[in-house]
């Protein structure tokens, strides 16, 4: 068991990944000699060599694409992209080379590659910086996406994903990178796939992922504080979705609050309350209540706390399906 | 009208050694008998381009994109390869993806509508056409730096249009190919036409072999429609890239004698008098009048060559359209490795009831 914070957590499973398999190599911008924006990939390159921590030029698409192609050719590349706003000039390579080559090919050709990206507001960046658009990831089948929301799940779920024979969008909450510290066992997998349940209840689920599970967190002490038991999920893979897990806990409530920063409108919360409505409509209490980001920009610093979804907004919903 | 390409036959820039008459401007470095079997290659591939055409009017295939007047540029490519090595194409490029180890009867079924046409034999590492223009040369960049890392002596070629070159994807795999010394070929198939556009509008670049210059590669401009020039830029560009010495760009000026694709009319943006022009240059034409003069070719040759060729595209044809329908199932079970739960749900929600 060793203590560590998220970003930490982080740096442990590539450093783990890259001592036991010499196909993985990390590539990206800034990654080698300062470690990358965020410090993630720090002291790796020192460790491993520029072979397999590689520095690349500005170039998102290709840093994806020969990614793409190492994975092909029997590596298991780790590409970090810097930001998600950054990220789009590589999603032609994500939705029409990566997350197809399985199905081209009928399974002859296949792309075990990461793509880590740092994701999310709420530290006061400049524009482009703290978007939380992962719907449009979630979208494209043939990938999986992930958003861990702890240390644990950071390192689990990595490892988890560059042992993955199918490639996997990585998500990382940079609020969170150093808000918590968690013990980690040295061998620790989360399988892609199921939710977690970060606390049990009776009265109302929550349901969040990423950097938001720390709100919805501090929504149900409050809540509990009011006698009110609740339920918190943390999706952390949205894509596949673990449908019975989300169904498995709303149906025991009879009430769920979604809760993510990103905008309303296409939101993967829209996901999760069609199928929530589809497979337990009749163990409903209360319509599914959606607290989000708004359907504005990402704004700049000095408006941040007006978009972020809050602990009253939370808890205000929660309240909203008990009343009914 | 535009003309498309503006360089003609001959031009000394451009590096050759048979030209459209047969005659060689130097010494070949291949005997006839190698001569003859890139000349048969040509010809089988031509069959299945003109087989494909018809087969795409008689409704058999979907879209078809044909490389009539691109068989050197192709084959001469192809033919510099070693067996295992990685190729990396477009949807123009089955007589190169072919000649590397694509079997006709694989090319054929994608093309009527199935990914399993994608699945093919291992040991042959060519990757199904990329649809999307450019997109894919970066990846020869990756397979190549995989091996390279890997210790590997194998190579990647990337094949692409001119139309490509206008890509930023272009610029970035270049520069990276270029900055980590890839074994990568980029080999630009510039014939004529990004669809209706020019290759003489689409770059203020004397060449596209020039661009190579600004990322620190070779690039070097061949005479497309010679297939024995095409073989040996393309053999020396490989040799190169095995020996550790890195990528670089063979511009291949070639003339796209079809439309574009099945849905593409070309005498809307091109004069008729520009494609006879080229018939003459037709790069199976010069490699025949070449070997007839070397005693290499007989009526009754030509004959052979065309029936088998037939006889061999009829076959895969034949077996192509002869695969079982796709299931639901296979659609469902080829997007991962492992089908998740969420598609099972899928499927028994969606299933007839």
């Amino acid at each position: 068991m060793i203590e560590l914070n998220l970003a930490q957590a982080l740096n442990g499973a590539l450093d783990t990944a890259l001592s036991s398999d010499d196909r993985v190599v990390l590539l990206g911008e800034d990654i080698g000699r300062t470690g990358g924006v965020f410090r993630i990939t720090d002291g790796l390159r020192d460790k491993y060599g520029t072979d397999r921590v590689i520095d690349t030029p500005v170039a998102e698409s290709a840093i994806v694409g020969a990614a793409f192609g190492m994975a092909i050719a029997g590596m298991r590349p780790v590409a970090e992209l810097q930001f998600l706003g950054f990220s789009y000039p590589a999603y032609d390579q994500v939705i029409n080379h990566v997350a197809r080559i399985r199905n081209r090919s009928n399974h002859r050709f296949t792309a075990p590659l990461v793509i880590r990206i740092p994701y999310g507001g709420g530290i006061g960046a400049a524009e482009h910086h703290s978007e939380s658009t992962e719907a449009i990831y979630a979208h494209i089948p043939g990938i999986k996406v992930v958003v861990p929301s702890t240390p644990r799940d950071a390192r689990g779920l990595l490892l988890a994903a560059i042992e993955d024979p199918d490639p996997v969008v990585f998500l990382e909450p940079i609020r969170l990178y150093r808000a918590i510290k968690e013990d980690i066992p040295e061998i620790y997998r989360v399988d892609i796939g199921p939710v977690r349940v970060e606390r049990s209840g009776d009265d109302v689920t929550l349901l969040s992922w990423g950097a938001m599970v720390k709100e919805t967190r501090q929504a149900a002490s409050v809540l509990e504080e009011d006698g009110i038991s609740v339920e918190v999920i943390d999706i952390r893979t949205l894509t596949p979705l673990d449908r019975d897990g989300i169904v498995a806990s709303v149906e025991k409530t009879g009430r769920a609050v979604v809760v993510h920063e990103a905008p309303l409108t296409g939101g993967f919360a829209g996901e999760i309350a069609a199928t929530i409505q589809e497979r337990c409509l009749y163990c409903l209490q209360a319509p599914v209540q959606r607290v989000t980001g708004w359907d504005t920009v990402f704004p700049l610093k000095r408006s941040e706390g007006h978009y972020l979804p809050s602990v009253d907004q939370i808890t205000a919903a929660a309240r909203r399906t008990l009343k009914e | 009208m535009s003309s498309g390409q503006i360089e003609p036959d001959g031009n000394p820039s451009m590096f050759g050694l048979v030209n459209s008459d047969g005659s060689v401007r130097d010494r070949l470095p291949i005997t006839v008998e190698d001569l003859r079997g890139l000349y048969a290659d040509m010809v089988e591939a031509r069959t299945f381009d003109d087989k494909s055409m018809a087969m795409q009017r008689q409704g058999r295939l979907a879209t078809y994109a044909p490389f009539r007047g691109q068989e050197a540029a192709q084959i001469g490519a192809a033919a510099a390869l070693q067996d295992d090595d990685w190729v990396a194409g477009t949807y123009r490029d089955a007589a190169l993806n072919w000649r590397a180890g694509y079997p006709w009867r694989l090319l054929v079924l994608g093309r009527t509508g199935d990914e399993r046409g994608g699945e093919l034999p291992n040991g042959v590492n060519v990757l199904p056409p990329s649809i999307t223009v450019g997109g894919h040369m970066i990846h020869a960049v990756g397979l190549a730096w995989a091996e390279k890392l890997q210790g590997n002596s194998r190579i990647a070629l990337t094949s692409f249009g001119d139309g490509a070159t206008s890509e930023g994807d272009f610029h970035e795999a270049m520069n990276f190919a270029a900055v980590y010394a890839t074994p990568t070929v980029f080999l630009c198939q510039n014939n004529g036409y990004a669809i209706s556009y020019p290759t003489s509008e689409q770059t203020k670049s004397k060449t596209i072999a020039a661009k190579a210059d600004g990322y620190g590669m070779p690039g070097m401009r061949v005479d497309g429609n010679d297939v024995v020039g095409v073989f040996v830029a393309v053999r020396e560009a490989a040799h190169r890239a095995r020996k550790g010495e890195g990528p670089s760009l063979i511009e291949a000026v070639t003339y796209r004698m079809g439309p574009h694709t099945t849905a593409d009319d070309p005498t809307r943006y091109r004069d008729e008098a520009e494609s006879r022009d080229w018939e003459d240059r037709d790069p199976l034409l010069r490699i025949r009048r070449l070997l007839a003069k070397a005693g290499g070719w007989t009526e009754e040759w030509q004959e052979d060559l065309e029936t088998s060729a037939s006889q061999v595209i009829e076959e895969a044809v034949e077996w192509a359209e002869n695969v079982p329908e796709p299931t639901v199932e296979q659609m469902v079970d080829r997007v991962f490795a492992k089908r998740p739960r969420s598609l099972t749900q899928q499927l028994n929600e969606t299933g007839d009831d």
